[in-house]
């Protein structure tokens, strides 16, 4: 096959802004597994939790799905807290093994999915805004704003979380949690309550990544589990707990993926993107972007 | 818990005569497929609980080693080998991978190695969808015979009693495993892998052969699934579902005891093979995530810790 110039142009682009887009998907697992070690497998199906509402909302009153996503946002925060609560009583306050803590998360990934087969049933969804079809040139550049949208959506929201942590109390509350959670006790900090806020934001993200994911493609409620691998390996490629490494990582598994679904068909573009991330632990287990 | 070799082969025996005479005086055909894959569910966690009950090292890919060992066997099949050498191939398969998987991630921690487990799954999803030979996306078909080869009951009913014995052999592999030095040096490494390999323990020629028979038993129970549904295409054998009930039936039944798999998956399976005849397939989900999330809650060590001394072990 030869390979030509504006083909691979627009591979490259789409995958940035794909990378982008999933920037937003593993943004919350960042905090959660990278920041709180809260391994929450679930992750993936409160983004598809996130879409339907976004769908419900644009469907029942027309709101954008992007400012559905902001609209939900203090319901996911609350969400975050409850469930942060029932884990923190039932598995990490005896500390002991992960493994129950990884099951419990499991169930609530079956249990939301099951939730929504029956109050939506299994058929696909999405929505229709204005943006969907319409596409913007830059010479021989086509990018659809489908894709741009979300895309400056997503990076935006994370370079905000970015500064928030650096910046705020509470940030540097989270950060120091994930240092150093006794430290922080002996400080007169509690840790429990700003784990809580912090997992809470993490669902918040997730909330916002459905509501980006809706405008990108159709969802069906078991839709979550393909991204659960995808999240992970982006949070682990760009080191734990390093947003921008989320940044760049989810970019290096975007343009993978793109130039592997051009170049080679899209049925091979998991085998690239996973085999990425194998290599990665075997070789640089702290992920390449990490210390 | 005692570790009594006569009662157990004594109860075990018993059980095997039971379970084998089955078919001569139950009717039902629709029973031995429901059979079938609790006593499939019963090696998958048996299986599972090698790695991640012993060692406490969780797997996310028993759906692929479960897959390698339904292809492993379906090239035997087409390559026109008799099943004992296909089902032969499918363990022999899984149980190569499954080295080759430990060498490759072991040296990872806790969840690091769950995520690259679930990372070959994937890779391994996508290669078989793009091997023309194993029927890539659109599947491939098995034709079996309508009579067993033993000459009693049907072809289900030979697969069935295939089944019995394979979930026969992981339990006494898994028992075995358990009191042996094997097991213990699991156990060590399960509760402090740093203690465990500062005291001399081989921690990584352990987990490797933890990993490798736990892969090549996974490889085991899928070496008949194709053969019982006579189709099988990727997505039905990589199902997410194999991974975690999988997981889902030794918590419930109480994780590092050869025991504890066999009562959850026995339990589980059931109640999910009731609830699809009764209700509906998909309520199996729901089923396995709010007995899991009950379960983890409600009783962190299982079944067997209902009947567990709390001091003693």
């Amino acid at each position: 096959m030869d390979i030509s110039f504006d083909l691979l142009i627009n591979a490259l682009v789409s995958g940035l802004l794909l990378g982008g887009f999933y920037a937003a998907l593993s943004l919350g697992v960042s905090i959660s597994f990278g920041m709180l070690d809260i391994v929450n497998i679930a992750h993936p199906t409160v983004v598809i939790l996130g879409a339907y509402f976004a769908w419900w909302l644009n469907e029942n009153y027309g709101l954008d799905p992007m400012v559905a996503g902001i609209v939900m946002s203090p319901l996911f925060f609350l969400m975050g807290i409850l469930i942060y609560r029932i884990y923190y009583d039932r598995f990490e306050k005896e500390g002991g093994d992960s493994l129950r803590g990884l099951a419990f998360f499991f169930g609530i990934l079956f249990i939301i999915e099951m939730i929504l087969i029956l109050l939506f049933g299994v058929d696909y969804r999405n929505v229709n805004v204005s943006y969907t079809d319409a596409t913007i040139k830059f010479g021989l550049l086509n990018v659809p704003y489908r894709l741009l949208i979300p895309f400056v959506f997503s990076v935006s929201l994370l370079l905000i979380i970015r500064w928030a942590f650096k910046k705020t109390y509470f940030g540097r509350a989270v950060s120091a949690v994930a240092q150093d959670p006794l430290a922080l006790q002996l400080m007169g900090v509690n840790h429990i309550k700003v784990k809580g806020y912090a997992f809470g934001l993490s669902l918040v993200t997730a909330g916002i990544g459905g509501a980006l994911l809706i405008i990108i493609q159709s969802v069906q409620p078991a839709a979550g589990r393909e991204y659960i691998g995808l999240v992970f390996a982006i949070c682990v490629l760009g080191g734990m707990g390093n947003l921008m490494g989320t940044l760049f990582g989810a970019m290096i598994l975007g343009v993978a993926e793109s130039f592997t679904a051009t170049f080679a068909g899209p049925s091979w573009s998991p085998a690239v993107s996973f085999g990425l991330l194998l290599l990665t632990l075997a070789f640089r287990p702290q992920g390449i972007f990490g210390k | 818990m005692t570790h009594n070799n006569r009662n157990f082969y004594f109860s075990f025996i018993v059980a095997l005569g039971f379970l084998f005479s089955l078919p001569f005086w139950v009717d039902s055909e629709y029973f031995f497929f429901a059979a079938f894959s609790v006593l499939q569910f019963v090696i998958l966690s048996s299986a599972w609980n090698i790695l991640g009950g012993f060692a406490g090292y969780v797997n996310f890919g028993s759906a692929a080693f479960f897959a390698i060992g339904s292809y492993a066997a379906i090239a035997g099949y087409k390559l026109g080998f008799p099943q004992g050498i296909c089902i032969l191939m499918g363990v022999a398969a899984a149980g190569i991978i499954g080295f080759a998987m430990g060498y490759l991630t072991l040296r990872l921690k806790g969840v690091f190695f769950s995520v690259a487990t679930l990372a070959m799954s994937v890779v391994l999803f996508t290669i078989v969808t793009n091997t023309p030979f194993l029927g890539g996306a659109r599947g491939i078909y098995v034709i079996v015979p309508r009579e067993s080869p033993i000459g009693v009951g049907q072809y289900v009913h030979w697969l069935y009693f295939l089944m019995v014995g394979m979930a026969a052999i992981a339990i006494v592999i898994s028992r075995a495993i358990q009191y042996s030095w094997l097991g213990e040096g699991l156990k060590a490494i399960r509760d402090d892998e740093l203690a465990a390999e500062g005291l001399g323990v081989p921690t990584l020629k352990l987990k490797l052969i933890a990993t490798t028979i736990s892969g090549a038993l996974m490889g085991l129970a899928g070496t008949t699934f194709p053969y019982l549904i006579t189709y099988i295409e990727p997505t039905a054998a990589f199902n997410l579902s194999f991974a975690v009930n999988s997981i889902a039936m030794p918590i419930i039944g109480g994780i590092g005891s050869w025991l504890g798999p066999l009562i959850g998956a026995v339990i589980l399976s059931s109640i999910q093979q009731i609830a699809s005849v009764n209700l509906s397939s998909s309520f199996n989900l729901l089923i396995t995530g709010g007995v899991l999330v009950l379960f983890v809650t409600l009783a962190p060590n299982g079944i067997i810790g209902f009947f567990k001394k709390r001091d003693g072990k």
